[in-house]
């Protein structure tokens, strides 16, 4: 699993991408946060709410190829035939991805260090609000690892994590249209309504144990496709 | 070392391997020999554990594939027909990222990987980005990372596809060389690459074995006849009844002809008859010089002919 953390973070920072996607976040996060440095200080949690907007851009791109590309490299004979079983190769994967989302997150710190250096008060719910953010980052992740394991093409990967996460950003408003089971099921996907609780502030033990067992649940399933995938192909 | 047993690998209507069984000795060197597509790939494919059987079992070093993948694994260095490497790193990243991958002692790490590297001659590309090497010192690299953490099985599916004749020498030599201490599976469809480097041919067909011997024993055995090819000056019935008033003779054919009067003569005789004296001295006496003279043995590549399209012939 190490081994295969370290290879991911290596290869995203060697090349442009992590840089290109981490430059591109932070300056779409800069222009969000330009009004509250003009019009006085405003709570940073209001940023926060777009940035997770600005990171479902973001992660699908840096998920696309992260199975994707063994396939189509023929590398991933490699890491099957290896002594590592498959989940630790997803999970070292997943890692991986979110060491490059760890990284992008803490230089957004900046931001509410210069509002509390010019003045703004320290809240709680800035705290809370970046726990909420770390969250959320694992579970865009691990729907983009999903949807790179289902098929040896990047761009067809990228369109299904954005179709997916779109849902479930949507989730919410559409459930409340339709109402019923259809509407439970959905909201049981939103997983946008946990996020606004954690940005107000509430810190409760259930939205996080529902934002953590999503993850697995997505990672989970990648470790099935491609044990299902081994079943049937030549 | 590896055995085989009843291996079957079914994709919905389509059997890609029937019954496959077979065992492989420590120390072996074994050909794996069939046309495109005879399901030489899905078997290694099996072996290694990258794809699982339908039906059947492999075991090697007395570990099922299934129950013990680990241990199996282990035991097993895999060069895919497509060497599995990545071209955005560094031929020494890749080692020491595959050297991880297989739990290799950090402290052997280093020396185990300078030595392979020493083996198959890629330490002056060290540094290189693998997508800069050629597709021969790909193939080495491929080769090296199926040598990382020592395995006692090496399964190569066509190691020398793509590569120049000098490389293919190479490669065949080192192959040989690591035989000595690796038990190997080796597929090709190169019928002289079996010959040189094997112990052992397996030849399988459409998805079944259709011989396993040694090369000698496959030529010895099939054969019924020894051939030769002549060239004999002289006028062609008079030569033709010579030959065939020779003891032991069973066929003659004149084949074509060579300059002015030279032509070239086919002779099938008896196995155990050896008619080149009796050949030499009556063409002396009559006054033909032999201008040429050739045993024809019957080639590998005769007899996986004669094995693959057996059926057709018949029919």
């Amino acid at each position: 699993m190490a081994a295969i953390f370290w290879k991911e973070v290596k290869s995203y920072f060697y090349s442009p991408m992590a840089y290109i996607l981490i430059g591109l976040f932070i300056l779409l996060t800069s222009i969000m946060f330009l009004p509250y440095l003009r019009y006085g200080y405003g709570l940073f949690n209001d940023v926060l709410g777009t940035m997770g907007f600005i990171l479902l851009v973001i992660i699908p791109i840096l998920t696309m190829r992260i199975l994707a590309e063994d396939r189509k490299n023929g590398t991933e004979v490699l890491l099957i035939t290896s002594p590592a079983n498959i989940a630790s190769i997803v999970v070292g994967k997943f890692l991986a991805v979110y060491f490059v989302f760890l990284v992008m997150t803490m230089l957004t710190f900046v931001f509410p260090i210069v509002q509390l250096a010019f003045g703004a008060k320290f809240t709680v719910q800035l705290i809370g609000g970046y726990i909420g953010f770390l969250l959320l980052g694992a579970t865009y992740i691990a729907v983009g690892v999903f949807a790179s394991s289902l098929t040896e093409n990047q761009v067809i990967a990228v369109i299904i994590s954005y179709a997916s996460l779109l849902i479930m950003w949507l989730a919410d408003s559409v459930s409340s249209l339709v109402g019923g089971f259809v509407a439970k099921v959905l909201s049981w996907f939103s997983i946008l309504s946990r996020y606004d609780d954690f940005n107000r502030g509430i810190l409760g033990l259930s939205p996080v144990v529902y934002y953590l067992s999503f993850t697995a649940v997505f990672l989970f399933l990648t470790v099935r496709v491609i044990e299902k995938r081994r079943w049937s192909q030549g | 070392m590896i055995e085989i047993q009843n291996l079957t690998k079914r994709y919905g209507q389509i059997t890609a391997v029937k019954n496959l069984n077979f065992t492989v000795e420590k120390g072996e060197i074994l050909g794996f020999l069939g046309p495109n597509g005879a399901g030489k790939s899905t078997t290694m494919n099996i072996i290694t554990g990258y794809i699982p059987s339908t039906e059947g079992t492999v075991k090697v070093d007395g570990f099922d594939i299934l129950e013990s993948p680990k241990e199996v694994k282990k035991r097993i260095g895999f060069l895919p027909e497509q060497p599995p490497v990545y071209m955005d790193m560094t031929v020494i990243d890749y080692l020491n990222f595959v050297a991880d991958l297989k739990n290799v002692d950090k402290k052997q790490k280093r020396s185990q990987i300078s030595d392979i590297m020493e083996l198959v001659k890629i330490g002056d590309h060290r540094n290189r980005l693998i997508k800069n090497l050629s597709k021969g010192y790909k193939q080495r690299v491929g080769l090296a990372q199926a040598l990382v953490g020592s395995p006692d099985v090496l399964i190569l599916d066509e190691p020398t596809v793509g590569l120049d004749p000098k490389q293919i020498i190479e490669i065949r030599k080192l192959i040989k060389a690591l035989g000595k201490q690796h038990t190997i599976i080796l597929s090709s469809h190169i019928l002289p690459e079996v010959s040189a480097v094997c112990e052992r041919v397996v030849i399988i067909n459409k998805g079944e074995i259709a011989a396993i011997d040694t090369p000698e024993n496959l030529s010895r055995g099939l054969g019924s006849a020894s051939k030769l090819t002549a060239t004999i000056a002289g006028p062609r019935s008079s030569v033709e009844n010579a030959i065939r008033e020779i003891y032991g003779v069973k066929y003659v054919e004149s084949a074509a002809d060579k300059g002015k009067e030279a032509i070239s003569y086919i002779i099938e005789s008896d196995k155990d008859v050896d008619i080149r004296k009796p050949l030499f001295f009556a063409m002396a006496k009559l006054g033909y010089p032999i201008i040429e003279l050739k045993s024809l043995s019957l080639s590998l590549e005769d007899i996986f002919l004669q094995i693959v399209t057996e059926e057709k012939e018949v029919g």
